[in-house]
């Protein structure tokens, strides 16, 4: 009943490899920059604070897959030459995803009391100290399962990258459908490896969720 | 000793501080009171560098605190602090709250932290909750467990914001009765609280605050009997039912 994507096996999977890829670059990119965003949104400073906002506010009204589209179309009339599809998906995905991690991260900060930061300081601290023994280990496991569940989104998130026509898993399923026409089993084929994925990934992020909650740190 | 010397200190136009001026000598212990707002907690946290005052001066055994060259970092080390809502690690487990800071910042050992730590919970009475998370502590054992904290330190001084008035009323003496032996034992001590009958019991005196200004100082029994300023006798009055 799989025959087509018995086949095409090798060819597919090399698609879930770009995909993989694409996600980690997105990740990677849209975390660190998220770390500096979820910064910016607290900073008393409003030429910091109000053009981090209007970026994050912007991005976060519009759908995905314009993000995807404009940047494709608009960097070859700047850089003045077509952008490879890779690269583009993946600053498209670090600039739309980062958004939603700095609002994570924001969150983060935002969630350890000032008394808590002089509890620690009280107590002869120092301020890096305090960062790396109270602070960033209290907001890590806050925001721990928050992190979890917007990987897991990003990863969805990776195959409409189809639309500039990287060939990701989505992608090289539309293609071998194309050839093949078994569109029911190419397709549900794709959707069983992704769900394998998410699953195991809300699962784990319900994990940590519940172990945060009995040690009464969320 | 605590020198405060004219003291004041603005959050943007609102003064909260005005002219603070008090002594604090070795051993005693001193009480501050006054309704919410009047600056008592403002004026403890900048004892211990913890918010900036931008008038006067503290000299802590004669280091200033507005003196760039002063360390703060190290300056707090010998000065403990309690407060309100406890502020426990919530990650650690009580026994590394109370060695965290001996270990990183006075380098002790991990035995030698440890110790010091069992001995200072046997003090508060709670030895069995060394390896309990906070969560699973109740209010009154919470903040027996940050005042062990502070004290791992061996601090010199110790401040006190306002430790019993986020307790369910019956705890609030097994954390008063810890205080009552610091005091007893000679450590120097500045403490916020409404709890007047610990301050009858061992301050040496007592200050009473409102808006920004310190209205009336006294000694235990003087202070009670009579209150010198309407505004001391009303709070006195709203507040010994």
């Amino acid at each position: 009943m799989f025959d087509a994507v018995i086949r095409n096996f090798g060819f597919l999977m090399g698609g879930f490899g770009v995909t993989l890829e694409l996600t980690a670059c997105a990740l990677t990119g849209g975390i660190l920059l998220g770390m500096i965003v979820g910064l910016g949104r607290i900073s008393r400073s409003k030429w910091i604070y109000v053009p981090v906002t209007l970026y994050v506010n912007f991005i976060r009204n519009i759908p995905l897959i314009l993000v995807i589209f404009w940047f494709y179309f608009v960097m070859p009339i700047i850089a003045g030459k077509p952008l490879n599809p890779f690269i583009s998906a993946v600053i498209s995905f670090i600039i739309f995803e980062a958004t939603y991690f700095g609002e994570i991260f924001r969150a983060g900060y935002q969630s350890i009391s000032v008394d808590l930061i002089h509890a620690a300081y009280s107590t002869g601290l120092t301020y890096s100290q305090t960062a790396r023994y109270v602070l960033i280990p209290i907001a890590f496991r806050r925001m721990l399962p928050s992190l979890i569940t917007q990987s897991i989104i990003t990863f969805q998130d990776t195959s409409l990258a189809f639309v500039i026509g990287l060939e990701e898993f989505v992608r090289r399923a539309s293609i071998v459908d194309n050839l093949e026409v078994r569109s029911i089993q190419l397709y549900g084929f794709v959707g069983i490896v992704f769900f394998i994925f998410c699953f195991i990934g809300s699962k784990i992020s319900l994990h940590f969720e519940e172990k945060g909650r009995r040690a009464g740190v969320l | 000793m605590i020198e405060i010397k004219n003291v004041s200190k603005w959050f943007g136009d609102f003064q909260v501080l005005k002219d603070i001026n008090e002594t604090i000598e070795k051993g005693q212990t001193v009480v501050i009171c006054g309704p919410s707002g009047s600056g008592k907690s403002t004026l403890l946290r900048c004892i211990n560098g913890l918010e900036p005052y931008q008038e006067g001066e503290i000299i802590v055994d004669g280091e200033s605190l507005s003196d760039p060259k002063t360390n703060l970092y190290k300056l707090r080390q010998k000065i403990g602090m309690v407060f309100q809502r406890f502020e426990l690690y919530p990650h650690m487990t009580v026994l590394k709250n109370i060695t965290l800071a001996p270990m990183k910042v006075l380098k002790k050992s991990k035995k030698e932290a440890e110790k010091k730590a069992m001995e200072l919970l046997e003090r508060v009475g709670i030895p069995d909750k060394a390896n309990e998370y906070p969560a699973n502590l109740s209010g009154g054992q919470q903040q027996r467990v940050a005042i062990a904290r502070s004290l791992a330190m061996e601090p010199e001084y110790m401040l006190f914001d306002e430790p019993t008035s986020a307790l369910d009323p019956e705890m609030i003496n097994e954390v008063l009765e810890v205080m009552v032996d610091l005091a007893k034992e000679g450590m120097t001590m500045v403490v916020v609280t409404h709890e007047m009958g610990f301050a009858r019991e061992v301050a040496d005196e007592i200050i009473f605050m409102d808006e920004g200004r310190i209205v009336e100082r006294g000694t235990g029994e003087e202070f009670f009997a009579n209150p010198k300023s309407e505004r001391t006798k009303l709070f006195l009055s709203q507040i010994l039912v």
